[in-house]
């Protein structure tokens, strides 16, 4: 019972009172909107409801299709850059990895209003193809978080394995495919976990770059913005459950492949 | 150890809690009590939507009867003329809303305002949930020499808010107009040309593909919907002929009827894949920049973009369609939870709506924020002359028009006291967003508030227009899908199978 052991659990004290506040309460009036109807009764007719509008289920399926092509455009992007700067010789590795990260720095709502005139020069008229500059908008703005993950994953890599494996007559594709790829997965595991879940409801972006379609962001605003708090917090519940499902999901994945530790982010 | 630390933050929190809400306590007992005690008024308006002073002196609108600058901001004015007039002091606590249904939702959880200024509809909202509390009967009296705005309110403005009721009481009891406007199209002449910038049908006009941005609310859509549907009917001369024109095209712009929602959810489902964007905001800056040739606009924002554009040396139009336009009316209510049994709070409240009614700091709201006000200065021929100051034509120009806005000044059946002798092309241009034309307001209709039914359905069908169906996903789309499912699964059984 020193003085320290004393200190060190309140400590956690703010932190234990933030999150009462600020998750564990809203998520109860989120719960308690999700399941009644507007006369403050109990009713799952705001949960069939969801699943028996095609219009909210087509948006699940829009958004879904947002954010895997987002994730897949992100992954290409980010595993050959981060494999060739962690292989690369150079000294100055971070000042490298610094200038991929450097865009966040800067305030997002103004990266994609660049963006927004960049495209417009190539596009001629952006109106044309929402869905691509969605998908771009969003790549731009979520690339760092997968290039991140996995070359930490990569330049972590143990390079005696490799070495290994070419002394056992494995040639440069092989090494790279029987070797680095499984050894990296943790990497685009958590990469991946980082950009699909933000991607299915950043509708920002899409506003920002004129995509006239909602989005899972765009649907719940939208059932608020009628007044309708109980079907909106229900869409809410919904994505929650579709989040915990995907991160339970990628956790198998990740522990199955490296048993011994999670990502190394 | 844990428990009791946690008992002595607790207290400590408590403490304070208490502490504070004893202090609010006899804060607010004291200032029930006395005259002399500081009043606290909380104003809830939209962004942006009052003078915050700070001009550069050359901003300085020199008019003949004397100069008119904004140094502070209107709510500091406010506050050091009340104390002036009235030997009190009080306090205002200025805050925002986004959008109407931002207030509705703020006040809804508990918010609390004291005055505030949302759109006519939902005025009409408040007063039929009750929840405002009515003006008072000096606020009405013409003699005070303070009361601004029953002294200044344009008389076409004042019928309206008389003439219009719900639930049998006129808009006029519970409400003092602020700003006011049309819906129009502003529109590059470049690009456009005027007869179509005239017309709702614009919105799915195919030769103008990718180039119109229409606003991203479901009122706005659904008004310009109607009148693009309607459009033959409210075109054709049987039905501008008949004695009540005017009710029968209100009854037909706020037609809900299941059918006609079907057929404007038809309509907006074709407007989205052919229009630019939905837009709340950026509409502006897209015209100005060029990027799109037609923009579905308020005619106050109309105003600051037409401005903007002459800045670039681009000229920019305006058209009010002509089939029917839109009139909205942003107005000071007072809200009971706020004001209710605080006398004290309702005449500052009410002096603030006088206050901002008062000529000079019209013209200064005006100009900062580029609407029109409700007021038109009864005796005082400040706001004619600001109007004629902006839009009046030099003396050496040549092609100048005389535009009559007479309605809106007086009473007068004749007067030719109100008429503006501007050049040419602002008939479509600045002036006419400003003061639309008596023929616009001819075609106007207001947009009533709907009630929960239908409020529900139109909000349904709006989503539904902008989300996207289950039934449009391609064939391959769902193979592919069926693919990449099927592919992860085979991988993980696969993995499962090899680390047993």
């Amino acid at each position: 019972m020193g003085k320290l052991s004393f200190s060190r659990k309140s400590l956690g004290i703010p932190y234990a009172l933030f999150l009462a506040l600020f998750v564990v309460a809203p998520l109860v009036v989120l719960l308690y909107y999700g399941f009644t109807n507007g006369q403050g009764q109990f009713t799952l007719a705001n949960l069939t409801g969801f699943f028996t509008n095609p219009n909210t289920l087509g948006t699940l399926c829009y958004s879904f299709a947002v954010s895997v092509t987002t994730t897949g455009a992100c992954l290409l992007l980010a595993y050959p850059t981060a494999y060739i700067l962690a292989k690369s010789k150079i000294r100055a590795k971070s000042v490298v990895l610094m200038i991929f990260i450097m865009p966040m720095w800067i305030n997002f709502s103004l990266r994609i209003t660049a963006l927004k005139e960049i495209l417009t020069l190539i596009e001629g008229n952006l109106a044309f193809y929402p869905f691509a500059n969605a998908v771009i908008g969003m790549t731009y703005d979520f690339l760092p978080f997968m290039i991140l993950p996995i070359y930490n994953t990569l330049v972590k890599l143990d390079e005696s394995l490799l070495e290994a494996a070419r002394d056992l007559g494995a040639n440069e594709t092989e090494a790279f495919f029987k070797v680095t790829l499984p050894l990296s997965v943790p990497g685009i595991v958590s990469g991946v976990a980082m950009v699909f879940l933000p991607a299915m409801t950043n509708y920002v972006v899409l506003d920002m770059l004129y995509n006239s379609t909602y989005i899972m962001g765009s649907l719940i605003g939208s059932y608020f913005a009628a007044y309708n708090w109980h079907g909106g917090s229900m869409i809410a519940l919904i994505l929650l459950a579709i989040i915990c499902l995907f991160t339970l999901f990628t956790k198998g994945m990740e522990e199955e492949n490296n048993p011994r530790g999670g990502a190394l982010l | 150890m844990m428990k009791r630390n946690i008992g002595k933050l607790s207290a400590v929190i408590l403490s304070t809690v208490l502490f504070w809400t004893m202090a609010a306590a006899t804060g607010s007992a004291q200032a029930d009590g006395a005259d002399s005690q500081e009043v606290t008024l909380r104003i809830c308006s939209w962004e942006e939507y009052i003078d915050l002073g700070g001009w550069d002196e050359e901003e300085t609108i020199d008019l003949e009867s004397g100069d008119i600058i904004g140094r502070n901001s209107m709510v500091e004015d406010f506050e050091k003329w009340y104390y002036e007039t009235y030997g009190r002091k009080v306090k205002v606590e200025y805050s925002t809303f986004g959008t109407n249904e931002d207030l509705y939702n703020m006040l809804t959880l508990g918010d609390v305002y004291d005055l505030v200024c949302p759109s006519e509809y939902m005025i009409m909202k408040l007063m039929a949930e009750g929840r405002l509390t009515p003006l008072s009967e000096e606020f009405f009296d013409a003699e005070d020499e303070n009361n601004y705005y029953i002294k200044g309110v344009s008389p076409y403005i004042r019928s309206v808010f008389e003439e219009n009721e719900i639930a049998g009481e006129p808009w006029s009891r519970y409400a003092a107009g602020y700003m006011w406007g049309i819906t129009g199209i502003v529109y590059n002449p470049e690009l456009v040309k005027e007869q179509d910038a005239s017309s709702w049908k614009i919105l799915d006009d195919p030769s103008y593909r990718r180039q119109v941005t229409i606003k991203d609310n479901v009122r706005d859509s659904y008004f310009a919907a109607v009148g693009a549907l309607k459009s033959d009917l409210l075109l054709s001369e049987e039905f501008r002929a008949q004695p009540d024109y005017k009710k029968r095209l209100e009854e037909e712009m706020n037609d809900t009827s299941p059918e006609m929602i079907a057929k404007v959810q038809e309509y907006l489902q074709d407007v989205k894949n052919n229009a630019y964007s939905f837009e709340t905001d950026s509409g502006k800056a897209d015209m100005v920049t060029g990027k799109v040739a037609a923009n579905y606009q308020w005619s106050g924002d109309a105003v600051y973009t037409m401005d903007q554009a002459d800045e670039d040396d681009f000229t920019l139009a305006f058209a009010v369609p002509q089939e029917a336009t839109n009139i909205y009316f942003d107005g000071w209510v007072m809200l009971k939870s706020g004001v209710e049994g605080n006398d004290a709070k309702q005449h500052a409240a009410q002096a603030f709506i006088n206050f901002t009614s008062r000529p000079d700091n019209v013209i200064r709201n005006m100009y900062y924020i580029g609407y029109t006000s409700v007021i038109s200065g009864g005796e005082d021929g400040r706001i004619f002359e600001y109007a004629d100051w902006c839009y009046g034509a030099g003396e050496d120009e040549e092609d100048v028009t005389e535009y009559d806005i007479a309605y809106f000044f007086t009473e007068e059946e004749d007067s030719e006291d109100y008429v503006i002798t501007a050049p040419a092309d602002q008939v479509n241009r600045q002036l006419s967003a400003q003061y639309p034309s008596r023929e616009a307001i001819a075609r106007s209709s207001i947009m009533v508030y709907f009630n929960e039914e239908q409020n529900e359905a139109i909000n349904e069908m709006w989503i539904s227009v902008r989300c996207f169906n289950l039934y449009d996903v391609p064939v391959w789309a769902w193979v592919a899908a069926a693919a990449v499912l099927g592919g992860i699964v085979v991988f993980a059984v696969r993995n499962v199978k090899r680390s047993r």
